[in-house]
């Protein structure tokens, strides 16, 4: 027999060992996430995930599945803490979507447009953070990175190599890459790694790319992110 | 929020640091437009000829803030308009003005006005006429409180149209997939 | 650096990657900071990417990638050394050595900034010296070192006296009292065991789990559980459910049970475990060595906060003489199979790293970063292998259960929390130091023995902890009232309660380790919040601000460091509301930044000063 917990008052079936998003997902129930990838394992930091367990908040993405468990996930209360999390991803980076390459793919502004972020509200930081155009087929715009980490942990997992890596800490953490000249050109990251290609916004980018798929026909712009479930899924 | 009665709303707007294409956008709404000048009557606006904002309603912000001048009709606007939307990205979070926010002004205007070739025969205007540029571009929630904000770069005719029509009939604006966008 | 001596150096840390931190730290000991060469190195000896190396080190305030010059002066920057002036002091030192803060001297020679608390608040204010505590600084102190700095006069040729650190204990009760004989606890233990089950038993490792007879192990857990003694790191955790929990968890091939004592003591306002470790290392070794008995450990780590460096010789000598009376090492007194040693790893400037899965990450080369749980360290710490981490506290307790029993200790303070409690007092008081009392003992009794006097609040355990206001100070220490790390600041009526909730916002978002977003950004903006409040800012709608953050501070961080950032604030907020109030200046909203300094660049561009070239009083609250 399939052991089950309820979310949101519906019963999900889950496997021993998966976690609730995993459960979720597969269920077809969308939990807004960032750091979370179906591929890696969980990270647990950027906390858009949260939902409430039995009355308690914690993030789906490392919580494991348990039968008989009460979550609560689509709700007004925490999808307004996860608009505020998501507002202090905005103001912390520079964020320009009408600049951007990723805007319409970005999973960043999907998420915010899924829960309805009308401005970042916050007092912007407007940090200065550099941009590494040095690679002749990539381009690295630290200015959008909000740390997820999904770069660092497909190189190290599924690459075999250590492009990318976090450095210092608290709001001064960033992302650098494995080269004394800390030039993306000096690495040794090829095009097909899985790394390049992980980016839930628009920091690793293929350069000459941006445009291929015009505005207004992305992504997101099909349908809104909790409708790209199997997609979730897959990617 | 007060909630808005039934006689014709004022509204002003205005462009501070931004291109028009919001109010280029807002002009999208289109035969629309028609119903909507049945609502309301447009006080200072790039519409009308009106210089100075008076106590209206709804203010209209498209752009962020560059410079002193901007920062004066911002407050101007807040206190005479009822409700303040800032419309548009660069309203809304600074924009493409913003970008230059990692460089120094000092930088900035050494570059442009005393190493540059051609342009101010090599010294920064300093003509009391002109106002004087903020160290940082700052979106408007940044200085005075914003009641409602529609994003976009422009934000189409039919945000802009649904968060009024909403406002109008007492509900709380809100845009569903589809009309939000940031770019 | 001469490749023999990082040879050296890695030859004593075994070449293993896991030992990154000690290494980089030894390298930076001999050179000053790690180059790029270093780097080049250790990333082929090693076989660890270089961008894993900087990226490990960056994250630590004490190791540095980039020269900081001769002299580094770090001014402890809690809020009890700035009541002490310290903020004076360093701003007088800068001038004296024309630095600017947080900046390296033009000539490479000096750079000066603040840390930190650095665990010397009943004798500060404090700062540190290339990681040497200086003590008891004044005007006079800062100009002789003004001085030598400038002289390049070399530390080691500074005046010991400055370098010297107190302990200023003021009460004493079972374990400050105790004149604890080494090896002591653990022979009672041995005698109290039925000898004929020890000798069968123990014929076996400790690791190989319990067998039906191994009573010494069992006694062990038996005398700490019917102790009730609960863990002194802040959080109280049962210390025999946690090390029943290590002992059962199953070993895969080639694994260990770890002990981990936590020496980090970064909590603000503590400094009992740099007392403990000084005058009483022989019973913290020793209720570590009796931990492991317990759990049946092989490998021990003393994590030692890197502005306790100072300690690491010392400590050094007492586990070598342990070792020698054959208190460490193999067959402990003894035992056949009974082995255990310890090794010492030296932290290096992150708070975060007191939190006990990111030690154990921070024990493992890397960034300290608290992991997910579950899975808890008592199952996969340390390398994945069980693992205790207690405080400096809980294992010399242990001791002290060891030598006199656990049916002794549990009657001693109160039903739920028992056993005896060091605070470490500092601020307004007479008497600052170290006080041990019976649990139990109340607020008010403890003013009154260091001598306070209008007290208006007290800080107990630290930013993290509570603030209590003149009506609990009849509120008792101990886990069923006010539970504490040790920690017991105390402010007098002059002092103003908003401040002090600043500098601990300041302190969190400092140390935040930036692994999740509530905390990592949360923190930064409760910090600019403040400090828009403390610049005359403030409005009603800062304030409503504040409360939000408090509240994704409170539910959504990863870690214990975020869950009590907005402590302070809350407990300020509720007992000291008229600071708050008085600097809501103004009732309209109120701009984020300062208009007028908004056109500062552009004024000195322009040469401009006109009327228009500045804001006037039109902002704020007109409407
Ligand atoms: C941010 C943070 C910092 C901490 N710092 C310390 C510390 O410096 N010393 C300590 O013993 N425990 C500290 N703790 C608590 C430890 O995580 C752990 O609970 C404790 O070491 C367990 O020992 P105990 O059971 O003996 O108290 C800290 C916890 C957090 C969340
Ligand atoms: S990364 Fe996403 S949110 Fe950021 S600017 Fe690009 S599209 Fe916008
Ligand atoms: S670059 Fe992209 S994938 Fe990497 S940490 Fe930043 S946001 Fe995440
Ligand atoms: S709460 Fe703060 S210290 Fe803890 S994991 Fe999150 S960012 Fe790091
Ligand atoms: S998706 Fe769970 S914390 Fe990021
Ligand atoms: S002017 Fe409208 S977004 Fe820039």
């Amino acid at each position: 027999m399939t052991q089950t917990f309820i979310l949101d008052g519906r019963e999900i079936p889950f496997e021993p060992g998966q976690t609730i998003i995993q459960a979720a997902l597969a269920a077809g129930v969308f939990i807004p996430h960032l750091c979370y990838h179906p591929e890696f394992k969980p990270h647990g930091s950027c906390k858009l995930c949260t939902v409430k367990v039995n009355g308690r908040h914690t993030a789906s993405c490392t919580y494991k599945a348990a039968p008989g468990l009460e979550v609560q996930s689509n709700t007004e209360e925490l999808n307004g803490e996860r608009r505020t999390l998501v507002q202090m991803l905005f103001v912390e980076g520079n964020h320009f979507c009408p600049s951007c390459e990723k805007s319409g793919d970005c999973q960043l502004q999907a998420t915010a447009y899924e829960l309805g972020m009308m401005s970042p509200h916050f007092d912007h930081f407007f940090p200065d953070r550099p941009v590494d155009a040095s690679h002749p087929e990539l381009l690295l715009d630290f200015n959008r990175c909000i740390l997820c980490s999904l770069c660092v942990r497909a190189s190290r997992d599924v690459d075999g190599k250590s492009v990318f890596a976090l450095a210092e800490r608290g709001i001064d953490s960033h992302l650098i890459v494995n080269a004394a000249s800390g030039r993306l050109a000096d690495t040794n990251v090829a095009l097909e790694d899985k790394a390049v290609q992980v980016c839930p916004v628009g920091v690793i980018l293929r350069k000459r790319k941006g445009f291929a798929v015009p505005i207004g026909q992305r992504t997101y712009d099909e349908a809104p992110i909790s409708g790209h479930l199997p997609l979730a899924e897959e990617c | 929020m007060e909630v808005l009665e039934k006689k014709k709303l004022k509204v002003a707007t205005t462009s501070l640091a931004g291109c028009f294409g919001c109010h280029m956008s807002f002009l999208d709404i289109d035969e629309r437009l028609f119903d909507l000048v049945q609502l309301v009557e447009f006080d200072r606006s790039p519409l009308t000829d009106i210089k100075e904002v008076g106590e209206c309603d709804i203010g209209i912000i498209e752009g962020g803030l560059c410079n002193a001048e901007n920062v004066h009709v911002l407050l101007e606007f807040r206190r005479q308009c009822k409700i303040l939307i800032a419309l548009g990205a660069c309203a809304v979070n600074g924009g493409l003005p913003a970008q230059r926010n990692h460089l120094p002004l000092t930088d900035i205007l050494s570059e442009v006005y005393l190493s540059s070739p051609g342009l101010g025969n090599g010294m920064i205007p300093n003509d009391p006429e002109l106002p004087l540029p903020l160290n940082q571009v700052h979106p408007i929630h940044e200085v005075v409180k914003v009641d409602i904000f529609i994003p976009g770069c422009p934000p189409s005719g039919d945000a802009i149209w649904k968060v009024l029509t909403d406002l109008l009939s007492g509900r709380n604006p809100s845009l569903g997939h589809g009309l939000i966008h940031y770019d | 650096m001469s490749s023999g001596s990082l040879e050296s150096i890695l030859c004593k840390y075994d070449g293993s990657p896991h030992n990154l931190l000690q290494i980089l730290r030894e390298v930076q000991e001999e050179e000053g900071w790690i180059t790029p060469a270093t780097v080049a190195a250790l990333e082929t000896a090693l076989a660890v990417p270089r961008a894993k190396i900087e990226g490990a080190a960056s994250f630590y305030s004490f190791l540095h990638l980039q020269p900081v010059g001769r002299y580094r002066i770090l001014f402890s920057d809690n809020i009890i050394d700035r009541m002490g002036g310290s903020q004076a002091l360093m701003e007088r030192l800068c001038n004296l050595l024309w630095v600017e803060p947080g900046k390296l001297s033009e000539d490479g020679l000096v750079s000066v900034t603040t840390t930190s608390c650095t665990g010397m608040c009943d004798q500060g204010p404090a700062l540190l010296v290339n990681g040497r505590a200086i003590t008891r600084v004044d005007e006079a102190r800062i100009d002789a070192i003004a001085e030598r700095v400038r002289a390049q006069v070399p530390l080691a040729e500074w005046p010991g006296e400055w370098f010297q650190v107190e302990d200023n204990v003021h009460r004493r009760d079972i374990l400050l009292g105790s004149d604890f004989e080494p090896g002591s606890g653990l022979r009672a233990l041995h005698a109290r065991v039925e000898t004929d089950g020890i000798q069968a038993s123990n014929t076996r490792s400790w690791r190989e789990g319990l067998p039906r007879g191994l009573v010494g192990p069992a006694t062990m857990l038996d005398e700490i559980k019917h102790a009730n003694l609960r863990g002194r790191g802040g959080a109280g955790f049962t210390t025999g459910l946690k090390w029943e929990a290590c002992r059962n968890a199953p070993l895969a091939d080639g694994q260990d049970r770890i002990v981990v004592c936590n020496a980090d003591e970064g909590e603000p306002g503590t400094f009992k475990d740099r007392v403990l470790l000084t005058s009483h290392a022989d019973m913290v070794f020793e209720g570590m060595t009796l931990a492991a008995y317990a759990v049946g450990a092989r490998r021990g780590f003393l994590y030692l906060r890197g502005e306790y460096r100072y300690l690491l010789e010392h400590l050094e000598g007492v586990l070598a003489r342990r070792r020698r009376d054959n208190l460490l090492g193999h067959s402990i007194i003894g035992i056949p199979g009974a082995d255990f040693d310890i090794k010492i790893h030296v932290g290096f400037g992150a708070y975060v790293c007191g939190e006990e899965s990111a030690l154990i990450e921070s024990l493992e080369g890397k960034r300290g970063t608290p992991r997910n749980r579950p899975p808890f360290p008592v199952t996969h710490g340390y390398l994945d292998q069980p693992t205790i981490v207690n405080n400096v506290e809980t294992f010399a307790a242990a001791a002290l259960i060891a030598l006199n029993g656990g049916e002794w200790y549990k009657n001693i303070g109160t039903s739920h929390s028992a056993g005896s409690k060091i605070l470490s007092v500092s601020g307004d008081c007479e008497r600052p130091g170290l006080y041990e009392f019976p649990f139990g003992v109340s607020v008010a009794e403890v003013l009154e023995a260091c001598g306070a006097k209008d007290t208006q609040a007290v800080q107990v355990s630290g930013p993290s902890g509570f603030t209590i206001a003149a009506h609990e100070f009849d509120r008792k220490i101990c886990f069923e009232d006010i539970p504490t790390a040790g920690a017991f600041m105390v402010f007098d009526k002059t002092r103003d309660m908003f401040q002090v909730a600043r500098n601990f916002v300041h302190f969190f978002a400092h140390e935040s380790c930036g692994f999740c977003t509530p905390c990592r950004v949360g923190t930064s903006l409760l910090r600019n919040l403040m400090d828009k409040l403390h610049n005359g800012q403030g409005s009603p709608y800062d304030f409503e601000e504040i409360e939000k953050l408090n509240h994704i501070l409170q539910a959504m961080s990863h870690c214990g460091l975020g869950h009590s950032a907005c402590n302070p604030v809350l407990d300020t907020i509720e007992k000291f509301r008229p600071a708050y109030d008085s600097r809501l200046l103004h009732q309209q909203f109120t701009p984020a930044f300062d208009l007028d300094q908004a056109l500062s660049q552009a004024r000195q561009m322009t040469g401009r000063d006109d009327e228009l070239a500045h804001f006037g009083a039109e902002h704020g609250d007109k409407q």
